[in-house]
This record gives C-alpha cells, sequence and structure tokens, in this order.
C-alpha cells in the first residue's frame, strides 16, 4: 500500500494537518502568526546547512528551527520589540540560506521544492519523520494542554497555579521547530504558515471550547489536504500550494456560511421572543 | 503563617514601585491593602503570585501553599473561544458538582455554558472568583474585585467573601478602594503608598494621622463611621499593634 506514491503523499499530508492543528490554535490565541513564519524562514539556512554538510534535511532543519525558537524566546523582552527582532532574524536567516545554496558548487538544487514542497516526492522514510515529529508533538501539547492554556490566557493566574508561562512556551516554541521541520517537505518553507494558521482560523467562528477549535482545524486540516492532493492529481498543479488554496477556500466558504446562518437565524429568534 | 514578605523591594524598569515592604499574614485573616493610585497595590499582589521578582527582600511561604489570585482584570482575546466550565477547571479538572456548589458559592449558578466573552464584567468577576476558589486554596489574592459592582453589589460580595473564608479557613489578601466596606470587613489593613505607610487593625489605621493625610480626610470627617459595625466575631484574630513605617 505504501508503495502507491499517491498513498505516501496522503499519508504526509494528514500527518502533519494533524499537528499542525492543536499548535496552528495556539499561534492564533497568541498572536503569533509572524512567528510560524519566521520559523519558517530561518528553515531555508537548515536546507542549505544540510546540503553542505550532507546530512539528512530534516536533521538541518530541526537545528536552525531549535535554535530560531530558543533564541527568540530568550530574546523577547529584552528591549527589541517581538515582530522586529522576528523580523531580523526570520529574514537575515533566510537570505543566508539562499545565498549559500548558490554557492554550492555542483549539487543542482531545486528551490522549489524546499520553497513550496515536494509532497508527491515523500519516501516511506519521510513517511516515517513526518509521523514520528507529528507524534512527538501531539503527546507534547497534550502533555501541557492545560497549562499551556492557562499560559496563553493569563500569565499570572498560570503563575498563581504553579506553572511557568515561560517553560510552556518553551514547550509550545520547540513543538513548533518540529512542526515545521517535518513539514517542510509536504507544504514547504513559504507555506507552513498557512497550514497553521488557516485551518484554526476557520474553526474558531464554530468552536465552544478550545479543545472543540483543536479538533475541528485538525478535522479541516486533513481533509484539506485530502482533497488539495487529489485536486493537484487531477489538475497537474502544483500541490502544496493547492493544499493551501483548498483550506483557504474553506475559510472562505464556512465563515460566509457562518454569518448567512447567523443572520437567517436571528429575525427567526426575534419572532419567538414575540409570539 | 501563610505568607511573608521580608524587606521587599520591587522595581518596573529604573522605577521603584515597592520599598521594604514588611509584613505576615495568618490563616483565616482577611487583610486588605488600600492606597492611592499608583502606590503599588497590583504590584505588591503580582509579587506575592510570583509574575513580578523582588528586586530585594523575598517572600517567605508556607511550604505547599496554594493560591487563588483573581487579577485586576482579565483580558479575553476573542480568537480564544473558553466557556465559563472550561475555564474555571483551568488548570485541574473539577467534579461538576463541585463546579456547581462553587459558582452558587460564588454567586453565578447558572452561567457554566457562557462564553467568557459574553459576560457582563461583574459576572466576570464572580467568575474569577468561583474559579479561584474551586481548589480550595490556602490563600486567596483578590485585586479589586467588587470594581464595576454597584454599593449592594459590592456589599453582597464582602458577605460572600466572609463565607468562603470561613468555610475554606483561608486567608485573604484584597486590594481595595471601597474604604468604607473594607473598614468593616477587614481583620488587618495595610495601607500602601510606596511603602507600608502604616497597617493593624482598620479602627487604628483609619485613626492614624498617616491615613488620613493619604486620603485627604479632615479631622471629625465621620466618613468611617460604618467600620463599626460587625455581627458576629470570626473566631481567633490576631492583632498586631499598629505599627509606623516609612
Amino acid at each position: 500500500m505504501l508503495d502507491d506514491f499517491l498513498v505516501r503523499a496522503t499519508l504526509a499530508g494528514v500527518g502533519v494537518a494533524l499537528a499542525a492543528a492543536p499548535l496552528g490554535c495556539f499561534v492564533v490565541w497568541r498572536r503569533m502568526a509572524y512567528f510560524g513564519d519566521a520559523i519558517a524562514h530561518a528553515a531555508m539556512l537548515g536546507v542549505a546547512l544540510s546540503l553542505t554538510l550532507s546530512t539528512s534535511i530534516f536533521a538541518g532543519v530541526l537545528t536552525i528551527s531549535l535554535l530560531m525558537a530558543v533564541t527568540v524566546s530568550t530574546l523577547s523582552g529584552r528591549g527589541y520589540a517581538m515582530d522586529t527582532l522576528l523580523g531580523v532574524m526570520a529574514h537575515a536567516a533566510l537570505a543566508v540560506g539562499l545565498v549559500s545554496v548558490s554557492f554550492l558548487s555542483g549539487v543542482r538544487i531545486d528551490l522549489m521544492a524546499y520553497l513550496f514542497g515536494d509532497i508527491l516526492a515523500v519516501g516511506k522514510t519521510d513517511l516515517m519523520i513526518i509521523w514520528g515529529g507529528a507524534t512527538l508533538v501531539l503527546i507534547m501539547v497534550g502533555w501541557r494542554w492545560s497549562a499551556l492554556l492557562l499560559s496563553t490566557l493569563n500569565p499570572d493566574l498560570a503563575l498563581a497555579s504553579g506553572i511557568s508561562p515561560r517553560r510552556e512556551q518553551l514547550v509550545l516554541t520547540i513543538a513548533l521547530a518540529i512542526v515545521v521541520a517535518v513539514a517542510i517537505k509536504v507544504v514547504g518553507v513559504l507555506l507552513i504558515a498557512a497550514m497553521l494558521i488557516i485551518p484554526a482560523a476557520t474553526a474558531r467562528k464554530f468552536s465552544q471550547t478550545p479543545e472543540a477549535m483543536a479538533l475541528m482545524s485538525a478535522l479541516i486540516g486533513a481533509s484539506g489536504s485530502v482533497a488539495g492532493l487529489s485536486f493537484s492529481y487531477h489538475f497537474d498543479s502544483p500541490t502544496g500550494p493547492t493544499i493551501v488554496c483548498v483550506v483557504a477556500f474553506m475559510f472562505v466558504a464556512l465563515n460566509t456560511v457562518h454569518s448567512v446562518v447567523r443572520r437567517t437565524d436571528n429575525p427567526r429568534k426575534s419572532d419567538q421572543n414575540l409570539a | 503563617m501563610l505568607i511573608q514578605a521580608c524587606n521587599l523591594s520591587v522595581r518596573a524598569g529604573k522605577t521603584q514601585v515597592l520599598s521594604n515592604i514588611d509584613f505576615k499574614v495568618n490563616r483565616g485573616e482577611i487583610v486588605t491593602v488600600i492606597g492611592p493610585n499608583g502606590a503599588g497595590k497590583s504590584t505588591l499582589l503580582k509579587a506575592l503570585v510570583g509574575s513580578l521578582p523582588p528586586s530585594e527582600g523575598r517572600i517567605i511561604c508556607d511550604p505547599g501553599l496554594s493560591i487563588g489570585y483573581v487579577p485586576q482584570r482579565l483580558y479575553i482575546d476573542e480568537t480564544l473561544p473558553m466557556t465559563v466550565r472550561r475555564f474555571i477547571q483551568l488548570p485541574n479538572r473539577a467534579k461538576l458538582a463541585d463546579i456547581r456548589a462553587t459558582m452558587a458559592n460564588a454567586g453565578v449558578p447558572g452561567l457554566l455554558d457562557q462564553q467568557l466573552m459574553s459576560l457582563s464584567g461583574g459576572q466576570l468577576q464572580r467568575v474569577l472568583l468561583a474559579r479561584a476558589i474551586l481548589d480550595k486554596p490556602d490563600l486567596l489574592l483578590l485585586d479589586e474585585p467588587t470594581q464595576g459592582l454597584d454599593r449592594p453589589g459590592t456589599a453582597d460580595f464582602y458577605r460572600q467573601l466572609d463565607r468562603i473564608r470561613q468555610q475554606l479557613n483561608c486567608a485573604i489578601i484584597m486590594v481595595s478602594h471601597d474604604l468604607q466596606v473594607v473598614m468593616g470587613q477587614s481583620d488587618r489593613v495595610i495601607c500602601l503608598n510606596g511603602h507600608i505607610c502604616c497597617q493593624g487593625k482598620p479602627e487604628a489605621v483609619s485613626n492614624s494621622e498617616e491615613y488620613r493625610a493619604l486620603f485627604g480626610f479632615e479631622e471629625d470627617e465621620g466618613t468611617l463611621a460604618l467600620y463599626s459595625h460587625r455581627g458576629h466575631n470570626h473566631g481567633p484574630r490576631p492583632v498586631p499593634e499598629l505599627s509606623h513605617a516609612g
């Protein structure tokens, strides 16, 4: 079954979507959309590094992403605004990465594959890494769930309950770095942030609790990956961007449905009140 | 002794917000912190919670001290869906019966399935209180819990606090602006303005020169006549002598 490249691609897409869903919710709740972006940009340096040292792309990207995550977490709140710091580090890392890739002689690199992903080329080893990383991230987030939620809601409330918001932030950024590293093959450096944010943003209006929002964004992300893959197969479009197009379409469609339903619901409710 | 501040000083950036704070709080006491705007009242509570590190001195806690904290305001990001039911169980899950009892105790039964964002200011304050007492803390820290409540609501709130204190046998440290009610309901008052101006029994504090200077009361104004209306006794109350500092 795993010999079929489409099956492997589907499993890879679903794995990334499941891990990205709960993290994406935290990215949305904590308003750190730019953070995901920054780690992803820095990942390009990781790609260059691993090509230079002939190590696995995954290891290089993971190292740089973790480094970036920890550095930003440590430096934030020391005289620089978070977004300034991220802007400097992310784009500097991306630029250094692109320049170093250009100096690599003798290696022909398909830069597009790293920028936009190459999900159809996912091998069995990639699949193992993706699902291993996704499982690890889900275990981390599940284990720290309540502490993370409370730290997100209000750091002082967390401290009063004996939870360290700094430690929770570190757990979250490490988990983000892992997701970026495993997702690079699927959607690429430039579109990872979309897979984090769009499913979570779509799920928001339909959720009453944080848990419901995380589950629903997992559902949206996973179905978007499957649908995007099949569109891209039929229309021969680039897969990563097609997946992002599908989830973006779901965002627009579901939000429209939501506001239409509410608008038609409300007059009926007021009619009942009058009766 | 539950918690003690020893020569505590706290800085925010380069500004010295609190200096040389000394006090201790015993189980079962209600201690109220009063003072003008910018006196460092919230800062003091945040230091006790552990969110602002002391620049000098230290805070000594009973080992295993559990704290329930009600912040001055809770900003809820609209991107985060959160029912009252879920919120008050952060970080620890609780039995439904306990939750219902606690909500009733805090004066907000029947809000469980509402979104946190949809609550009024007064409802949110009470939900925050419910969350703080759900885990039966040893120490309750309340930062202006009665803001947004009207006068009857405030009086009602203090009666509830008194009941909670008796049920849980916890200590309560609270910041308040309701001078009149404070004087009637506290075991001790700490008068703060960057440093402790004076502390002691409400009667002693309200008669002290420091207090009158701080709040601008003229002699014989009689604004504080309410404090002596105590309906019942709250058991043993350690009453330190009025101490002057600063």
